[in-house]
């Protein structure tokens, strides 16, 4: 069996599951975030008074945080009660960040649990070997009821990285690279696993970048085997886990190979994610906004490449750059370090931690004919504010090169060799 | 029963922003959702839908966000089912899980055109295009989720469950 087949196995009692069967899985983890009031509506209407279990429930109140409009406001209102009606402790208020930047941090993303979240992003918990999937308002409702769900097992695609990724070249380079040649529904339904010497260098925050991005082939869920340093990492925050491993000779549903040791910086173009080119190719199209942040691009080590590539220069004319940190625990590391001083003297706008504009919903939506290249994992049409804009997905050191030229920009323009090295290696040591 | 409707088309990739946009997201009132349905692919489509209609689009509809809005959005804007090549998973999922009808069926997708009037049975899963004489099949649901679809839905098959006290 595969790792993530023994998860669901050992979720739903079961000796041995296969792909294809459909199995009634016990949940770890149950997270609604503050788009989904429904979720308590259809819990009220299922009838069952209490939850099965406060202590697996958690809310975070991440894409409005802190809250833009008075229905939002009431919505979080309505939640923060439910929860302390309830007995629910795991309240992620508008001061923590983004969803699965926070569950990670509080040690609840654990190697071997199912993570069932409100959002289609959880597919980043794989990156710590856990099954995380998303789903909408009823299926959580009804979790929230029994604690268990209903999931098809999936097939596994295997994605196998090999190479030293360039100086510059980082894990959304790559990820974006394999959406662009395999396309924004190649995983649809299935699992996706990344394996190969690549991903075996890649510290935890890139690991969650390609697991992260899953979902924007479609994927349900995404795997990466959990290294010594992933293990250490959840050892530090959280309680007992179990780590499952994948049989040797397991036979994947299909294998991709890709040889990423001349990969140039990658950039989705607008208005799909699998519309993937190099940066140098895009020419040179002029960008009025910038976005570091979200649960895909907002981590530490994000926000050190933008330090490196800003340090002692200032953000074009006419051009804005976003630092919206994952998390408050990142932006407390980030100013320690000092990056934010450096990024606001250079004059980036910093941001409250939480999904901010990835959505188009506050804090930096852009106007009609803008163009924006951005940190984040989505660029359909309207995704950050107007139809009328264009949103460009790139990497947190093309942004941030982007931003300093006021034109979408190749990072390895600005950056030397020594840099980009030592920032990311103090990013990923902290 | 069957559905019986004009059709809309729509191409590849209709994400989730499209069906309906994230700005709109604070409620969860069904008709409010309606009102702005599919308005980020088509600013007219709430204007124009008649109730029945159906939508058909190209592979990986509903993809991006987990947001079950989209298939709300559409449901109480009146359309009585989406035919498209292929859906995106949570997209699939909430569908049935509140009761929209949805067919899967590449060839459905590339033969209908906009305006065929089509008659479709879930039961089958058998779509037929009155305006072309022509008949498609889609993918079968697995027996799970039929009886899902049979039970009313995700919400009704598990307050029955709970009232019998299982789970």
């Amino acid at each position: 069996m595969h790792a993530l087949e023994k998860i669901l196995a050992k979720a739903s009692g079961q000796r041995e599951v296969r792909p294809g069967d459909i199995v009634t899985v016990a949940v770890d983890v149950a997270g609604i975030n503050d788009l989904y009031l429904q979720v308590l509506q259809s819990f009220r209407e299922i009838g069952t008074p209490r939850v099965w279990d406060p202590s697996k429930v958690v809310f975070f109140l991440d894409h409005y945080a802190p809250a833009p409009t008075i229905k939002s406001a009431a919505n979080q209102k309505e939640m923060r009660e439910f929860a302390e009606s309830q007995g629910i402790g795991g309240v992620f208020d508008v001061n923590t960040g983004v969803c699965h930047q926070v569950l990670m941090e509080a040690g609840l993303s654990r190697p071997g649990s199912v993570v069932v979240i409100t959002d289609s992003h959880t597919t980043t918990h794989g990156a710590l070997g856990a099954f995380g999937t998303g789903v909408g308002a009823t299926d959580l409702a009804a979790i929230l009821a029994t604690g268990k769900t209903w999931m098809l097992v999936p097939e596994v695609l295997a994605f196998r990285i090999e190479g030293t990724l360039p100086h510059g070249v980082t894990a959304k380079d790559v990820i974006l690279h394999i959406i662009g040649k395999l396309g924004a529904d190649v995983a649809t339904y299935k699992a996706v696993e990344y394996l190969g010497e690549t991903v075996q260098a890649m510290p935890l925050s890139e690991r969650m970048v390609l697991c992260n991005m899953a979902v924007e082939m479609g994927a349900k869920t995404a795997y990466i085997q959990p290294d010594t340093a992933v293990l250490e990492y959840v050892r530090s925050r959280a309680g007992e886990f179990e780590v499952f491993e994948t049989d040797a000779g397991y036979r994947y549903a299909a294998e991709y190979i890709f040889d990423v040791g001349n990969l140039e910086p990658q950039v989705a173009i607008p208005h799909s994610i699998d519309n993937v080119v190099p940066v140098k190719a895009g020419g040179r199209k002029r960008i009025h906004q910038g976005l570091i942040g979200t649960c895909t691009g907002g981590r530490l080590e994000d926000i050190a490449v933008a330090a490196s590539i800003l340090a002692g220069k200032k953000v074009a004319p006419g051009t804005r750059l976003l630092i919206i940190p994952a998390s408050t625990e990142v932006l407390m590391q980030a100013i320690d370090k000092g990056y934010i001083q450096t990024l606001l003297a250079a004059g980036a706008t910093l941001s409250t931690p939480g999904c901010g504009p990835c959505l188009g919903t506050h804090l930096g939506v852009l106007a009609p004919g803008e163009a924006c290249v951005t940190a984040s994992s989505r660029n359909f049409p309207g995704r950050m504010g107007s139809t009328e804009a264009e949103v460009y997905v790139a990497s947190p050191a093309t942004v941030a090169a982007s931003a300093l030229a006021g034109y979408l920009c190749d990072p390895r323009e600005w950056l030397s060799s020594t840099t980009f090295g030592e920032v990311k290696e103090n990013g990923w040591d902290s | 029963m069957k559905l019986y409707g004009k059709t809309w088309k729509f191409g590849n990739d209709v994400d989730t922003d499209a069906i309906i946009p994230a700005r709109y997201l604070s409620t969860s009132d069904p008709a409010e959702l309606a009102k702005h349905c599919m308005e980020d692919a088509d600013p007219s489509f709430p204007q124009k839908v008649q109730p029945g209609d159906i939508i058909v689009a190209g592979k990986n509809f509903g993809c991006g966000s987990s947001r079950e809005h989209a298939p709300i959005a559409i449901k109480a804007a009146g359309v009585g089912a989406v035919i498209a090549a292929s859906f995106a998973r949570i997209f699939y999922r909430n569908a049935i899980n509140i009761g929209l009808p949805i067919f899967e069926s590449p060839e459905a997708a590339e033969a209908i055109q906009e305006g065929d009037v089509v008659q479709l049975d879930p039961a089958t899963g058998t779509v037929h295009n009155v305006s072309r004489g022509e008949t498609y099949q889609a993918t079968p649901f697995p027996e799970f989720m039929r009886k899902l679809m049979e039970a009313g839905g995700l919400m009704a098959y598990v307050a029955e469950r709970v009232k019998k006290g299982g789970a």
